[in-house]
């Protein structure tokens, strides 16, 4: 009998390794192969296509003997999770051995890259340009548009970087390919090396990701003769959150300090030791093999809505009931994906408020939810897709605390080279504490009489809230890259829709403080 | 010639081929060394003709270098959005109580198991779903 468990991280996390060590005593094949991303059935167990999960190791002996009905769910690729998505990037998630060629090459794989060998580079970049696909680290640039500009540069050395440095709180579905299926993201580099005449690529992976580290460091050691001339290279990172910016990134590869550039010069005509460099990020790499195959570019454009093609896996996470890696074309509301998916929240208590985007997206409140899933319409929303993770939040959430962290974190992380970012989040960090205690008294210098200008009455919280208002403004426009930009956006969105987590009874006093800023 | 200098020496005669080779050069004197100390430091940037301060500014930048080894075990706990939403924070006063002086506890922000938190690493194992009980087993376990 073959039991295919999955060797995903997350998987294993929860006792994969376990289970087949379990199941291969009592004398059965057990084959390793990745998540179907139903993370609360995990560690989940497939015997002849019907699935088992969660199981722990006292359900071992009754799944043998067919039994373990209580947990037995049925066939996996019937099940309504599963049946919903349109998987086209994870078509291969818990089907295959992520690090087998066999496997892969039985699934189509391999395809992408021939027929783009033979199109050449004009027709690839024309296809991938036509299919819409956008980059899915989070700004949304057309993935097309940056590859031609590589191709019109002119340069001996030319560089694909993929960005693997998924830090965003929320996410995990770079991991899950990387872990997964790590020939797809290999084949989208090569395909990019082709269109744009690189011959040298580097994954840049974040070092709290062993396993995928692991994991593509031997699917590059397969397949080198096959994606040859082009060559590959694994880097690891080194805990710096910034580096998944990708001008920090690069800097980061070059053996310096994590430090965000100023654009221009685009990465694209100076990046990777100042040569024309294609940065992308892991899912949008990993699409690129499915828009190459034939006729994939016109299907991958036909899905989705307005300026937003293709499918996007969004990660479900935080308090849901039904976590895990759903795949599908834009335009899925908020309501749907936290309700009808994600089945609400595991504690059972109400929904409080939703982070779509990772620690720089907006807090979204229940009354937002009809939002559709779209680039466009996050934006006018003052909200962002990012890459595509959402975290759930029940009513017992402390929405001032969470608006704190989200300055803390950017403390933390700054790189330090723009000051809006370096010192405004210290500042925030420190204004929403006042907030949160009621204002504060005038200290010992301001009380000097000599010192004519200052408020010799402190600072009342509705004032403070004035402060912090204009400091995410300040952040916002005055911030090189999305840190220190893009961290106003959890603040404000939890000011703005619950302003008594960080004062009770400051309601009518944030509203009036939003206004003038909008008038 | 001490046995670190020529450690060192090969590690970084080793990415001799390496394109922008620090960061690769760092990551293997961590782990041969559990830091990257002064010594080593100007070591290594001897090696990449470098100033010492250039590889001090890089080392120092990167939450994973460490400029004196800590033989303590090491327990990574996830304390990003996801796992709060699941509720560490509740965890953290009972972990930081196993802990003791005996097991160095380390806050880091995402491992990528957002949805089945709180989440914990030890060396490369992971371990997930913890509640209390759980988080406090996996911090007296390591070693």
């Amino acid at each position: 009998m073959i039991v295919r468990i999955s060797d995903d991280a997350l998987a294993r996390a929860v006792g994969a390794d376990e289970l087949a060590t379990a199941f291969a005593d009592k004398g059965h094949e057990v084959q390793r192969v990745s998540s179907w991303g139903m993370h609360w059935l995990e560690p989940l167990v497939e015997i002849s296509g019907i699935g088992w999960g969660p199981v722990t190791l006292g359900d071992v002996d009754a799944i043998i003997d067919g039994g373990a009905d209580a947990i037995c769910i049925g066939p996996i690729a019937a099940h309504p999770f599963i049946a919903r998505q349109q998987r086209l990037t994870f078509a291969r998630a818990g089907k295959t051995r992520p690090t087998s060629l066999e496997d892969y090459a039985a699934t189509g794989g391999w395809d992408g890259l021939k027929r783009a060998r033979q199109i050449g580079g004009a027709r690839i970049v024309e296809e991938v340009t036509q299919s819409g696909l956008r980059g899915r680290g989070g700004a949304g640039f057309p993935a097309g548009i940056k590859w031609n500009t590589v191709a019109q540069t002119i340069g001996a050395q030319k560089y694909i970087v993929c960005n693997a440095d998924e830090g965003d709180s929320g996410t995990f579905a770079d991991r899950m390919l990387m872990e997964g299926d790590p020939f797809q993201l290999i084949e989208g580099m090569a395909i990019a090396g082709e269109a744009v005449g690189a011959d040298q690529g580097y994954i840049y992976v974040r070092s709290e990701y062993p396993d995928a580290i692991r994991k593509l460091k031997a699917a590059l050691a397969l397949c080198g003769a096959i994606i040859a001339p082009f060559r590959c290279e694994v880097r690891v990172g080194a805990g710096a959150y910034v580096c998944g910016e990708e001008t920090s990134l690069l800097n980061s590869l070059e053996g310096k300090r994590g430090e965000v550039r100023a654009k221009p010069p685009l990465p694209a005509i100076q990046g990777l030791f100042g040569k024309p460099t294609v940065v992308n990020n892991v899912l949008t790499l990993a699409a690129v093999p499915h828009i190459l195959a034939d006729g994939g570019s016109a299907h991958y454009g036909a899905q989705g809505m307005a300026r937003s093609k293709g499918t996007m896996p969004i990660q479900l996470a935080g308090n849901l009931k039904y976590g895990g890696l759903f795949e599908t074309a834009f335009g899925i509301t908020l309501e749907q994906l936290v309700h009808e998916i994600g089945g609400g929240t595991e504690s059972g208590r109400p929904v409080k408020a939703v982070q779509v985007g990772g620690p720089l997206g907006a807090y979204l409140h229940p009354d937002q939810f009809d939002i559709r899933f779209d680039y466009e319409e996050y934006t006018a929303a003052d909200a962002l897709i990012g890459h595509g993770g959402i975290t759930v939040f029940d009513d017992s959430a402390d929405m001032g605390a969470m608006a704190r962290f989200a300055m803390e974190f950017c403390a933390a992380e700054s790189c330090g080279k723009c000051t809006p970012c370096r010192i405004g989040a210290v500042r925030g960090v420190e204004i929403i504490d006042r907030i949160r205690d009621g204002g504060r008294a005038a200290d010992a210098v301001e009380s000097q009489p000599v010192m004519h200008n200052a408020p010799k009455s402190g600072r009342l919280p509705e004032q403070e809230i004035e402060l912090l208002t204009d400091l995410c403004e300040t952040m916002k426009f005055g911030s090189l890259c999305a840190l220190g930009g893009f961290t106003p956006y959890p603040v404000m969105s939890a000011l703005k829709n619950w302003p008594g987590d960080f004062m009770p009874g400051s309601e009518g006093a944030v509203a009036k403080v939003l206004d003038r800023n909008q008038a | 010639m001490s046995t670190k200098e020529q450690r060192i020496g090969e590690i970084v005669a080793g990415h001799a081929q390496t394109e922008g080779a620090l960061l690769p050069i760092l990551h293997d004197v961590q782990a041969q060394f559990g830091c990257v100390d002064g010594e080593s430091e100007a070591l290594i940037a001897h090696g990449l003709n470098l100033s010492r301060a250039d590889v001090h500014g890089v080392v120092s930048f990167y939450h994973d270098f460490h400029d004196h080894a800590d033989s303590r075990p090491e327990v990574q706990i996830c304390r990003a959005e996801a796992c709060k939403a699941r509720g560490v924070e509740a965890l953290m006063q009972a972990a930081t109580k196993a802990a003791g002086d005996r097991v160095k506890l380390h806050s880091v922000y995402c491992l990528g198991l957002c949805s089945v938190g709180p989440a914990a690493r030890v060396g490369d194992r992971l371990h997930a779903r913890l509640d209390r009980a759980g988080l406090v087993q996996v911090i007296e376990a390591a070693r």
